[in-house]
């Protein structure tokens, strides 16, 4: 299911951009802030507060968001998609294997960051760098799924995926407590929470909910993603 | 790889079929009502910019849904079914192309998205193919517009498809990469292939292929062979020039007939205007011949598209 030559491809594609600059940026932010925290803090409260909250609510899917929309986003944008789709590749093999790039590339920028921004504060034998690289993982996995998606499904995915993590994820999953069911940072702090045991991580949802909502969430997506790209439709009549 | 059979072999029969295809997009008109079928061959699919060229394209290449009737390429449909891939190849007019590739890449990358057997060897007969050999080691983005264009055609040749659509393959080219694009098309042709490309410049249509589609507002106003058409607009004057041992008498001995409506001497030659172009062109023979004169040159001079097109833009 997954295409070697459309994963090399969109690799290529997504780095030699440069967009790609952008993604080393919020990381870079993460590990200098923590450097800093724990240089100057007093109190060693602030890890799981700063690395759940900042890292999880703006870090990582700020990452996601820039990558899960361009690795199909932008061919779809510039037209260059044409020449994917002009061949019997299966539009299941095309989602998969963008999405595993955009997975990949968000974990390196987003989730390892959080785990060395994490070992920075606590050490090496800390739980919480532990939990929150897997929590990292788990969330950059959906995150990912939901923004490619987008990618298919509006030109102007960067915005209304920005309006979706301010209003959704940064405000109502933590003012309602329904919404938490469908934040994929929830499902990313509750896997956090459940290796690091931490109370400030602020995770809302149960680890068995997150688990089977963010299966359940990423599969959703990309299915919905390949129905959408299987009907691609080039629009208009450009001559 | 091994050269596909005719496409006539084809299951299904006709290499395209469109059947009173339309396409709208909310109550805005695009294609009406459109039934053709195209064989192998070049045909051009001609039409001012905006009547519905591309719209036909994409239908036939499934990258568009139609809104109603029924379209299938070499007997299968073409909306959601990548799988008809394997057997056509599209070249679109837009120049995006993955430019970070060297031309080389991009159509090696090709072949295995199509999971060809002999990548290398199938890229390799692609890139000769349109000459770019030479730059296939240059990234894309070097490329001038023909160039990009040529490599176009290589990747979407290198699966040896039965049938290629080219959406305005020869914009931005200067004159020999015309020429050259146009013997490859020919070539192509002779192979056996399917080649329906669209153009809005006339020439291009007239030399390229015998076989038109004109399309104008949407609909097919005629299909067919380019002079035969033309030829069928018997309400339309046909304009002749013609040049002879002695035009003035040649013009009074014409004035008679009654296929001809007019006769103007000018420095060229005798300009005749013609209502029935079957007519004329029998009997002036026999006129010239009759009257003692010899016939020097007898050319239509409006036999080009651009008065094809004018006349079924005013009908």
């Amino acid at each position: 299911m997954l295409n070697p030559v459309i994963i090399a491809l969109t690799f290529r594609a997504t780095m030699g951009r440069k967009r790609a600059l952008l993604f080393a940026i919020p990381a870079v932010l993460l590990i200098a802030i923590s450097a800093l925290l724990t240089a100057v803090a007093r109190s060693g409260s602030w890890p799981p507060e700063f690395l759940g909250q900042f890292g999880f609510s703006v870090v990582l899917p700020l990452t996601a968001l820039i990558i899960g929309t361009s690795v199909l986003g932008a061919e779809i944008d510039d037209g260059s998609v044409v020449h994917l789709l002009a061949t019997p590749v299966s539009r299941a093999e095309v989602v998969l294997s963008k999405f595993v790039v955009a997975a990949v590339l968000t974990i390196a920028f987003a989730a390892i960051p959080e785990y060395l921004a994490a070992l920075i504060a606590k050490g090496p034998a800390s739980s919480l760098a532990v939990g929150l690289a897997a929590g990292a993982l788990a969330a950059s996995v959906v995150y990912n799924a939901l923004f490619v998606l987008l990618s298919v499904l509006t030109t102007r995915a960067i915005a209304v995926g920005l309006l979706y993590l301010l209003v959704w994820e940064g405000l109502l999953a933590n003012l309602v407590p329904g919404v938490g069911l469908l934040s994929a940072g929830q499902y990313g702090l509750s896997v956090a929470n459940s290796i690091a045991h931490n109370p400030a991580l602020h995770a809302h949802v149960g680890l068995g909910t997150a688990l089977v909502m963010g299966v359940i969430v990423t599969v959703v997506c990309l299915t919905l993603c390949t129905r959408r790209l299987a009907a691609f439709s080039i629009k208009g009549d450009a001559a | 790889m091994t050269a596909t059979a005719s496409p006539n072999g084809a299951p299904g029969g006709s290499a395209i079929e469109l059947r009173q295809v339309s396409r709208w997009y909310g109550n805005v008109v695009a294609v009406n009502d459109i039934t053709m079928t195209i064989g192998p061959g070049v045909t051009g699919l001609l039409g001012p910019n905006g009547a519905g060229k591309s719209t036909i394209l994409h239908l036939i290449a499934g990258f568009l849904e139609p809104s109603r009737g029924e379209l299938t390429v070499a007997g299968q449909r073409s909306w959601r079914n990548p799988a008809l891939f394997a057997r056509l190849g599209f070249v679109p007019e837009r120049d995006a192309v993955w430019s970070f590739l060297t031309g080389a890449e991009f159509v090696v990358a090709t072949a295995r998205l199509h999971k060809l057997p002999d990548v290398a060897g199938a890229a390799r007969r692609a890139i000769e193919m349109v000459e770019m050999t030479e730059a296939s080691d240059r990234r894309i983005a070097t490329y001038s517009k023909g160039m990009r264009q040529r490599i176009k055609v290589a990747a979407a040749l290198v699966h040896d498809p039965e049938v290629l659509l080219l959406d305005e393959p020869f914009n931005g080219m200067d004159p020999r990469q015309r020429l050259h694009m146009m013997d490859l098309l020919h070539a192509e042709a002779g192979r056996g292939r399917v080649i329906l490309f669209s153009s809005h410049i006339l020439e291009e249509v007239e030399r390229l292929s015998g076989t038109i589609q004109v399309i104008v507002g949407g609909r097919l106003a005629a299909s067919g062979d380019f002079r035969a058409i033309r030829r069928l607009m018997t309400s339309r004057p046909h304009v002749f020039l013609v040049r002879s041992s002695d035009d003035r008498q040649l013009g009074s001995a014409l004035i008679g007939r009654p296929a001809v409506s007019g006769v103007e001497v000018t420095p060229r030659g005798l300009q005749v205007r013609t209502s029935d172009y079957g007519a004329f062109t029998r009997e002036i023979a026999a006129l010239t011949r009759q009257e003692g004169i010899r016939l020097r040159e007898l050319l239509p001079a409006d036999e080009s598209l651009e008065s094809v097109f004018a006349y079924l833009l005013a009908s």
